[in-house]
């Protein structure tokens, strides 16, 4: 043990380096909240435009001085001062943002977004199955949702947890053949499942076919979430609502992924995805892997569905589509497979960057893939890499 | 050697890849505690021998008995469980993962999996976290001390002489009845591979009931390392003997030949 502690006494968590690396993350956290409350103000394309340059100036300088690093240094052992700086900055904006019904849906669809990407990550990141049909996993939850906020007294809390219960449900249906077949096979088996389940909304009359159905409102102790809030003289949009509530159902779901990585649970999956063979002769059972992981990432897509469904008000099978499943994926490409910190950066990029560049809309699809392919050639981690496991981040020994 | 020595007992092992008849019958016995080599020119079925043993592939014929208990049909997690661990003739560690997490991996049948365990449970988890981690140094110790200092770096650091003693801890981590050497040296040199041998010969005295099969080309080493050799050629045990034994062997001899 005490070669365990001379050999991690270099990086102490209180030594003076680490501080200033800390004050520098939470500098760094005012920038990029200032920075992100600006890119949302932006109206004039130009402005956006500056913008991102300025992202890109700025990222760029950042790592090559080093302070990506040494953040993550300063972060790794004082993790759970990194969730009360990104929590604040979310809800400062919030704040900012409190009557703009727009932007605050845009923030939480960012929001929805990365908790369904946290499921991807479990699928693709951790146990590398390519899950090509998340778009329709978003769809069980949401429609889920649509039937029983209509047709059930179910207090709706419950009934996102029945979403997910459902999603993972129906992604059994798929577990036999992705079980069986390996790699691009099994990619096929969900791209079937994708196209499958947009045709089966579009001619099932019960579930409102292609014109889709309505979806209640959330409601929490009687407060239904179609209110605005308003107390004392504080005013604002009822999307306020949705965007606390997703905000605390992404950090449960954010802090359960992480121990998932953080453990033995996490170091099975990934010998699973890296080496099948070499794992089963360790003892590791393949199978049980798989389908924990494909379960899990299913539940938390479900869940996403079944918070923007209530959150939207209205659902068809149009927003449940293939394509929608090929932007889910290249949220995990390009943030960083198997980092959920690259979900956050991925989403926001892939949800708000159509919405302030109008011109791209039609070309939405050109520019995520490009991005895709160029990040894939000069990254091929991601914008934010998967680090070493950190079991017990924030401990003075080693591991 | 008495019947109770005998820790894996094969007969008639064969394997047929469509026409090819890989392993032609195979008699073999590993006995507690020896260092056996397989020896054969390349393609005589060495490494089939490892894989239809290891559950990775099925037996066409005859079957394994490994300490009273038959493997013939079990799965590859199976017969780990029984304790037979291996290594691969290409290296094969999960090189974006730490040194400490590739060792992890070889442990799985010791470690808790359960989900209440792993998520919820976190101090009871950091316990058996820290009890690993001690285990797994002090087993990387008796191959370098310089690589138990780094634990938490990625195997793809490593150069190729500390991969293969990764691979080997990996292995022994779980503490196997039986272990299976594929070509441990393949792709070192020479000095590296008589540094490996001289680990290998370490382990050996920390474990005296533990068995290994070696498959080796090297003949210093074999020579050095082994108390007993069987040699293969196109599947089938040609002679099984002292490596003495086993070169003045004129069967063997012509194998090899025939094969360079
Ligand atoms: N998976 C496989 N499919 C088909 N043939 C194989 C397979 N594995 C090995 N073989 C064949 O079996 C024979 C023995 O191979 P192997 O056991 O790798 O030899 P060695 O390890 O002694 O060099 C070779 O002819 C090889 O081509
Ligand atoms: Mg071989």
């Amino acid at each position: 043990m005490d070669n365990v502690s001379q050999a991690s006494a270099a990086r102490r968590p209180d030594s003076p380096q680490v501080i200033t690396s800390l004050v520098m993350g939470l500098v760094g956290g005012a920038l990029l909240t200032g920075f992100a409350a600006w890119f949302l103000k932006a109206e004039s394309e130009y402005v956006v435009g500056f913008l991102l340059l300025l992202a890109v100036v700025g990222a760029v300088a950042a790592s090559r001085l080093g302070a990506l690093d040494r953040i993550g240094v300063a972060f790794g052992a004082y993790e759970k001062s990194l969730y009360a700086i990104v929590i604040a900055g979310v809800l400062v904006l919030a704040w900012i943002f409190r009557q703009d019904h727009f932007t605050l849906l845009m923030i939480t669809t960012v929001m929805v977004y990365m908790l369904a990407g946290l499921g991807l990550n479990v699928q693709f990141g951790y146990l590398g199955l390519i899950n090509l049909s998340g778009a329709s996993f978003i769809g069980v939850g949401a429609y889920t949702s649509a039937v029983l906020t209509m047709h059930s007294a179910i207090p709706p809390l419950l009934i996102l947890l029945i979403g997910g219960v459902l999603s993972a449900l129906v992604g059994c249906l798929l577990i036999l053949p992705v079980l069986r077949t390996r790699g691009h096979y099994a990619a096929v088996v969900t791209i079937a499942f994708a196209i499958l389940f947009e045709s089966f909304l579009k001619v099932n009359d019960i579930l409102g076919g292609p014109q889709g159905l309505p979806v209640g409102a959330m409601s929490l102790f009687g407060w239904s979430f179609n209110n605005p809030i308003t107390f004392g003289g504080f005013q604002a949009s009822f999307y306020m609502n949705y965007l606390l509530l997703t905000l605390a159902v992404l950090a449960l779901a954010f802090a359960l992924v992480r121990r998932v990585e953080r453990s033995w649970i996490g170091l099975s999956m990934d010998a699973v995805r890296l080496d099948e063979t070499a794992a089963a002769c360790y003892g590791i059972g393949i199978r049980r892997w798989k389908v924990l992981g494909f379960t899990l990432g299913n539940f938390l897509i479900g869940v996403a569905g079944a918070i923007y469904g209530m959150m939207l008000g209205f659902i068809a099978p149009a927003n449940f589509g293939f394509s929608d499943s090929l932007i889910l994926v290249s949220i995990v490409l390009l943030g960083g497979i198997g980092n959920p910190w690259g979900l956050a950066l991925a989403s926001a990029i892939v949800v708000i960057l159509p919405e302030k560049l109008q011109m791209i809309q039609e070309y939405r699809f050109l520019l995520f893939a490009s991005l895709v392919v160029l990040v894939l050639l000069f990254r091929p981690d991601g914008l934010l890499p998967r680090g070493m496991r950190n079991y017990l981040p924030g401990r003075k020994v080693a591991p | 050697m008495s019947e109770s020595d005998t820790l894996l007992s094969c007969t008639d092992v064969t394997r047929y890849f469509g026409g090819l008849l890989a392993l032609d019958h195979l008699d073999l016995d590993v006995h507690r505690g020896e260092v056996l080599g397989l020896l054969g020119p390349n393609g005589s079925g060495k490494t089939t021998f490892f894989n239809v043993l290891t559950g990775i592939y099925a037996f066409s014929e005859g079957r394994a008995v490994l300490a009273g208990r038959d493997v013939t049909r079990d799965t590859a997690q199976a017969v780990y469980k029984a304790g037979v661990a291996r290594t691969f003739q290409r290296s094969r560690l999960c090189l974006s993962l730490s040194l400490f997490d590739n060792i992890m991996v070889g442990n799985h049948n010791r470690l808790s999996l359960g989900m209440t365990f792993n998520l919820l449970r976190r101090r009871a988890f950091a316990r058996e976290l820290e009890a690993n981690f001690a285990a797994a140094r002090d087993l990387v110790e008796v191959f370098s001390p310089a690589l138990a200092d780094r634990m938490n770096e990625p195997v793809a650091n490593f150069p190729m002489l500390d991969r293969r003693r990764i691979e080997i801890c990996r292995a022994l981590i779980s503490r196997p009845k039986l272990l299976l050497l594929d070509e441990p040296s393949a792709g070192m040199t020479h000095e590296e591979t008589h540094q490996l041998m001289d680990d290998i010969l370490a382990v050996r005295a920390h474990t005296p009931e533990l068995a290994i099969v070696i498959i080796e080309h090297e003949t210093s080493v074999i020579e050095r390392i082994t108390d007993r050799c069987a040699v293969l050629n196109f599947g089938k045990k040609i002679c099984e003997g002292s490596y003495a034994e086993v070169i003045e062997n004129e069967e063997v001899r012509e194998a090899y030949l025939g094969a360079a």
